[in-house]
């Protein structure tokens, strides 16, 4: 059976990783040295990594899952002995020999990176303007009233965007005002894209998606600072900590 | 029945110390994990994303500085995103 290498992320020489920790097909993940770095790696077999079963593979929600989640527990066990850089779900390479020549190559740039990104972890926020209905707002429940006018319905729709600008309106000042308070606490921040059609839970629609670059000893502030902030009718929750995915690419610092 | 006006508590954020493993939504970790802000709704279908992953050999790490954020926000995004950083004291 043919077997490729899976990179789940690079870290510095001479971490030591829980053993085994299995990794995304089972097989207990293995350390490749060269220079100063490391690459986490495991094999995989290649009838679900080469890029048609891959490809099949990732229009499956189950398999997706269960691969990014365990891509996840790799990374995280490796972050929480040391510097990471977590890569990109599904870097495949055809042999071992792949994996050290992408630590060969760009050596420098990676051990500038993982330096970079020491003692830091990833958090996320996320902004939900509240649907209507789920604020405490007294709204009558249109009863089956003998049938509208088109006027009333007018008068209606009016009054539900007029309320619809306030909220926005307040939102777009909590998200000034939250990002103002964050930034003094994270050292950097990346806008993800909002998530749509209430996939985040809780309800309501996401406006703001941002993730910080947090110092692990100010975690606490940071999260607390996220948490005081909502205010009616908007809501902010906080994920994390991340491995910083979102911020491992070298080169894209502000 | 009338449902309780305000939303539930957000889950407490064992904050200090370090990385603990605890549930985090798919969406959240697709998010990051693919690297693109992937917009999920329902069946979650892998769109230019999915083409993006399965290069064999991909430098996940080494994307160019000048290629669009991942997460850039397309015009029906919500709030402008840049005006998050607007006017920060």
């Amino acid at each position: 059976m043919t077997r490729l290498a899976y990179l789940y992320a690079v870290t510095g020489r001479g971490i030591r990783v829980p053993s085994p920790l299995p990794g995304v097909a089972g097989e207990p993940v293995r350390l490749r040295e060269h220079g100063e770095l490391a690459g986490v790696w495991s094999p995989v077999p290649a009838a679900d990594f080469d890029e048609e079963p891959l490809r099949a593979h990732l229009e499956d929600i189950g398999w997706l899952e269960r691969t990014a989640r365990a891509h996840q527990r790799v990374v995280d066990a490796v972050s929480a002995r040391g510097a990471v850089l977590p890569l990109r779900m599904a870097v495949v390479y055809r042999g071992e020999d792949g994996v050290r020549r992408l630590l060969a190559d760009d050596h420098d740039r990676l051990h500038a990176a993982l330096r970079r990104l020491a003692g830091l972890t990833e958090w996320g926020v996320k902004v939900y303007l509240e649907e209507p209905a789920t604020v405490a707002r007294p709204a009558a429940r249109q009863q089956p009233s003998p049938r509208p006018s088109g006027r009333d319905y007018l008068r209606r729709r009016i009054h539900s965007r007029e309320r619809e600008e306030q909220d926005f309106v307040r939102a777009a000042r909590l998200c000034r005002l939250l990002h103002a308070q964050l930034s003094r606490v994270a050292e950097e921040d990346r806008p993800l894209r909002p998530q749509h059609g209430g996939i985040g839970g809780g309800g309501g629609r996401n406006v703001l998606n941002v993730s910080y670059l947090v110092a692990r000893e100010r975690e606490q502030e940071f999260v607390t600072r996220a948490h005081e902030s909502s205010v009616p009718g908007v809501r902010v929750e906080v994920n994390g900590p991340w491995a910083p995915y979102s911020f491992a690419t070298p080169g894209t610092a502000p | 029945m009338t449902a309780p006006a305000r939303p539930p508590a957000p889950a407490p954020h064992p904050a200090t110390g370090p990385v603990a493993p605890r549930p985090t939504s798919l969406v959240d970790l697709l998010d990051r994990l693919l690297g693109a802000g992937v917009v999920i709704s329902g069946d979650l279908v892998l769109g230019v994303a999915g083409v993006d992953l399965v290069r064999i050999r991909l430098h996940a790490l080494l994307v160019s500085a000048g290629t669009a954020a991942p997460g850039a926000p397309g015009p029906d995004d919500g709030l402008p995103l840049a005006a998050y950083r607007e006017e920060a004291p």
